[in-house]
């Protein structure tokens, strides 16, 4: 198995800055926005994005959830392994809301179909966008694009992208892992 | 990743701590999800549950019905008071009848004991045993130590008593196992014609004054007289239970600290319990209640998670 490094820490720092810029451009002061990660690994970057739009760009009062997919998934049973399940901390209603889901990673779209249904049980939102720090779009099972993107990656199946945060791996990088 | 080490859920004897542990983090989810404005999960969609039910309850089958209904299971209810099961047919026939409608998960309550092991030799699908006469009642014991974890913390090394009528109590046997196997000290305390006689067998102590056992404990589990399970008279009156065994304020006053005091239900108010004892803030009555779905949920999840298409 052989990787090579997609995003090196100082790139990461760039897109990051590039997305909160985006996001503010079309969100103002996030009076009416949320942010909701996606459990387990969308977290990490919503944390990241939160900070970087509270401190560096002075957004204040900024929304930010954690939606777990777990028991929303269409490949409950279908697996293997059983699925874990993580926690939900979201104490603010959707309703009418404009939110943006946030992920690592967009594969084949199912994670982020799970995350549409879950998002409707707390209320029904004005308008949902998604983000995304990496997009593999080539391997898409739904019709589901993202709307911010940090880095599209035209990888094929065998080959696997690795996200990797300070706060689970002391540094930034991103991999594309080749398995065959 | 984890799974539970048994197939079926026939009593607390059969799981072991982990599973315990697994089934109390998948209910804290849950308990999350049943709080939410829209309380209900998508998980099993296309799974059915069978509800046979020949013996009466009213709890234990709306918390199951509740459950299901929350995870988006397909629910069918029996009960056998409506049933062919008084023109004189067995037991595996009815639930084979029931099965071959394609039933993934049976959930059943049955007043002889070891109905729920009968089936799960006989019967392809998962079986939850809802109380099976005087032996176990797992999910009531689940749902129990739940809530004392919540109340409490954690139960390893709480001190228990099981007060009242523990010979004909399968909420008693299953919480005894329960209890033992996360680590609690359990003491059951009743008149000693209600207290079995192999009970020391379990290392379980025997109180017979009330004052005492409630000196020692950090919660009481009060327990129904069951009326209905018994042949002979085994006190002289209930007034006379009441008097002794009956938890009222002024008993709970007496004590230098607190008990929290729980009851599976139904409550015969006025007899093993008072009500302002019931409705007080050290009673967690109906706590118990509100978790005995989440831990439903868990339950019927982890079972669930196992059936392969």
């Amino acid at each position: 198995m052989s990787s090579k490094v997609l995003l090196n820490s100082k790139e990461i720092e760039i897109i990051l800055h590039r997305l909160a810029c985006q996001l503010i451009e079309n969100h103002n002061d996030f009076s009416n926005t949320v942010l909701i990660g996606l459990q387990p690994r969308g977290i990490y970057l919503a944390n990241r994005l939160k900070d970087l739009l509270t401190n560096e760009y002075h957004i204040k009062d900024l929304k930010l959830g954690l939606l777990d997919i777990t028991f929303y998934r269409d490949d409950f049973r279908r697996r293997d392994a059983p699925l874990d399940a993580n926690s939900t901390e979201i104490d603010f209603l959707i309703e009418d809301k404009n939110v943006v889901l946030i992920d690592d990673v967009l594969f084949s779209g199912r994670s982020i179909r799970a995350g549409l249904s879950a998002i409707n049980d707390f209320g029904r939102p004005n308008l949902v966008e998604l983000l995304v720090l990496i997009d593999r779009r080539f391997s898409r099972h739904l019709p589901i694009q993202p709307n911010y993107k940090g880095r599209q990656v035209d990888a094929i199946n065998q080959e696997k992208v690795k996200v990797c945060w300070k706060e689970t791996h002391n540094k930034d990088v991103v991999y594309i892992e080749d398995n065959i | 990743m984890k799974q539970l080490s048994v197939d079926h859920l026939l009593g607390i004897k059969y799981l072991n701590k982990n599973d315990i542990d697994l089934i109390f983090e998948t209910a804290d989810h849950f308990k999350e999800v049943i709080n939410r404005p829209i309380k209900k999960v998508p998980s099993l969609r296309d799974i059915t549950i069978a509800n046979l039910f020949f013996e009466n309850s009213t709890r234990t089958k709306l918390s199951f019905e509740l459950a299901e209904k929350r995870l988006s299971a397909d629910v069918i209810n029996f009960s056998a008071s409506q049933s062919s099961v008084k023109k004189g047919e067995t037991l595996i026939d009815t639930v084979n009848n029931i099965l071959s409608m394609k039933v993934d998960i049976v959930v059943m309550r049955h007043p002889n004991v070891g109905a729920g092991v009968f089936l799960s030799k006989h019967v392809d699908a998962k079986i939850i045993n809802a109380g099976d006469g005087t032996h176990e009642h797992p999910t009531q014991a689940l749902l129990d130590s739940y809530s004392i974890r919540e109340r409490l913390g954690s139960v390893k090394g709480k001190k228990i008593v099981i007060v009242g009528d523990v010979l004909h109590s399968r909420v008693a046997l299953s919480n005894i196992f329960a209890l033992q196997l996360q680590g609690a000290e359990v003491k059951v305390c009743g008149p000693t014609t209600l207290i079995p006689k192999y009970i020391s067998s379990l290392g379980v102590g025997v109180e017979t004054n009330l004052k005492k056992a409630l000196e020692w404990c950090d919660v009481a589990n009060v327990l129904r007289v069951q009326h209905e399970r018994m042949d002979v008279k085994y006190f002289p009156s209930t007034r006379e239970y009441t008097q002794l065994f009956g938890i009222n304020q002024q008993i709970l006053d007496s004590l230098d600290k607190k008990v929290i005091i729980m009851h599976p239900g139904p409550i015969n108010r006025g007899v093993e319990i008072t009500s302002d004892v019931a409705d007080s803030s050290n009673s967690i009555i109906l706590n118990q209640v509100e978790n005995g779905v989440a831990v439903r949920m868990a339950v019927i999840y982890l079972l669930a998670q196992q059936i392969k298409r």
